[in-house]
């Protein structure tokens, strides 16, 4: 340990390496968090906000699972965050909504939990098919053409852009080196320890976390690891402050706590943050006024395009290195969902020195060798 | 506070919140609250604080109402007709209106 500036370096500065970083200053240790600048390409401003669990699992049953396990520790790291830092991220889990506008998307939802629940070592959990009346009587306004839904009990949503800065809170109010502008170039084993070169200079460290998103992808290979990626573009369209009127999520729209209306879920194969492709918006909030009629004369008040941290099958990455050992790679689409798992239940196995392959083996990139796998 | 230019045009009968006002062909809704003497036209989404008219040309958006029934409508860019009725926006606009 000594000589070293820090027990563990994490690289990434957004919600995934601010949430791993929280966890590992809870175990006590001295953790230095690089991060980019104000440019950084950066998921964690874009996002949807969803704590989200219907649909997911499909292909691999174990992440229904870790999405789950998130979910149940939601409402309680939410208030440890609020304990430590005084700020509330407006959690909410009152379940959630995907709606369908024809029977043919009624039917193909139907059929995708169905071979989802259907997966051999699922984790129990309900998710209801419900028909027109059945989703009035809890979404009072919704158009004639929503045909029906599926809800699950288990969905929420949060004030992302809160918690993005009460996670920053509350790792500066713990001691954590927040150094930002600190993009790191390349990053070598020598002596035991981690040397990180950045554009303002080297750190060390024991260990290294890699939160960096997409840049996991270049970054991973550094220290024996892998990250295959394909980065995705999504849109979101915002209203002007409505009176609340939608208690629930809808996985394609929701309300905030402070009353605007996001409106989202594209996809596009792009890399391209600054571009926006107006049909896609157009699509977004038409899709959204066929669901919800009322808001055919809400004004619009921003628009913007993100892009989503992707792997290359839309599962997470969570690895540690054989050849580097000490050093770890977290990569994610939902890491808002994932939130809790990353600070209370990786942040401490970083800690330890090791994961716990009883939960996260299924996640590791070894996946992507079907021939070496065994 | 405001007084009119010589030249104002016929006169036309609006109503704020119910009560009607007198105004003239080619006012717009802000300017016609203005010279009735209305102090505010809408209240704050989040804190509630009051709002009036203010920079008359379309860019502050402090000057928005309902007109016959919509929200959010800018009330500078809006001419005033014979009947219309503006309503004082209170906190979030509600969905729908």
């Amino acid at each position: 340990m000594a000589g070293n500036d820090y027990d563990v370096a994490v690289v990434g500065g957004g919600l995934v390496g601010a949430a791993t970083s929280w966890g590992l200053a809870r175990e006590g240790l001295r953790v230095a968090l690089l991060d980019e600048g104000d440019r950084a390409v950066r998921a964690s401003r874009g996002n949807f906000a969803l704590v989200w669990v219907q649909s997911k699992g499909l292909g691999l049953a174990a992440y229904a699972g870790w999405t789950i396990r998130s979910s149940n520790a939601w409402g309680g790291f939410s208030d440890l965050l609020k304990q430590e830092t005084g700020l509330d991220v407006s959690f909410q889990r009152p379940g959630g909504f995907h709606l369908c506008l024809s029977e043919k998307e009624l039917e193909a939802r139907a059929n995708n939990l169905r071979r989802l629940h259907n997966q051999p070592g699922i984790v129990e959990y309900r998710t209801e098919m419900l028909d027109h009346g059945q989703v009035a009587r809890m979404l009072p306004d919704i158009g004639p053409e929503v045909v029906g839904a599926s809800y699950c009990p288990l969905d929420g949503h949060v004030n992302s852009l809160r918690l993005f800065r009460t996670l920053h809170t509350a790792i500066n109010a713990r001691g954590v080196t927040y150094l930002p502008s600190h993009r790191v170039e390349n990053i070598t084993k020598e002596g035991g320890e981690f040397r990180l070169t950045t554009a303002k200079g080297e750190i060390r460290a024991g260990k290294v976390a890699l939160a960096a998103g997409n840049a996991n992808m270049q970054l991973a290979p550094m220290v024996g690891l892998e990250a295959p990626m394909r980065p995705e573009r999504g849109q979101i369209v915002v209203s002007e402050r409505l009176r609340p009127f939608l208690h629930y999520p809808v996985v394609t729209l929701r309300q905030t706590d402070e009353g605007t209306v996001m409106m989202g879920d594209s996809k596009e194969e792009s890399t391209d943050p600054t571009g926006l492709t107006l049909g896609v918006s157009a699509t977004e909030v038409e899709r959204a006024v066929r669901q919800f009629p009322l808001l055919r004369n809400v004004n619009v008040v921003r628009t913007w395009s993100a892009i989503r941290v992707m792997t290359q099958d839309g599962f997470p990455i969570y690895d540690e290195s054989e050849s580097h050992p000490g050093a770890f790679v977290l990569c994610c689409h939902s890491g808002v969902t994932l939130c809790a798992n990353h600070a209370l239940t990786v942040a401490p196995m970083i800690a330890r020195g090791a994961l716990d392959t009883s939960l996260v083996a299924p996640f590791s990139a070894r996946r992507f060798h079907v021939q070496e796998a065994g | 506070m405001f007084k009119r230019l010589g030249d104002a045009g016929a006169a036309v009968t609006l109503k704020i919140d119910g009560k009607p006002i007198s105004a003239r062909t080619g006012d717009t809704v802000a300017a016609a609250m203005l010279a009735a003497g209305v102090d505010h036209c809408r209240t704050t989404p989040v804190t509630g604080s009051p709002r009036a008219p203010y920079c008359l040309m379309g860019v502050c958006f402090d000057c928005l109402v309902t007109i016959d029934g919509v929200g959010s409508r800018q009330g500078c860019l809006v001419p005033v007709r014979e009947g219309m009725a503006v309503e004082t926006q209170v906190g979030k606009r509600e969905a729908g209106r």
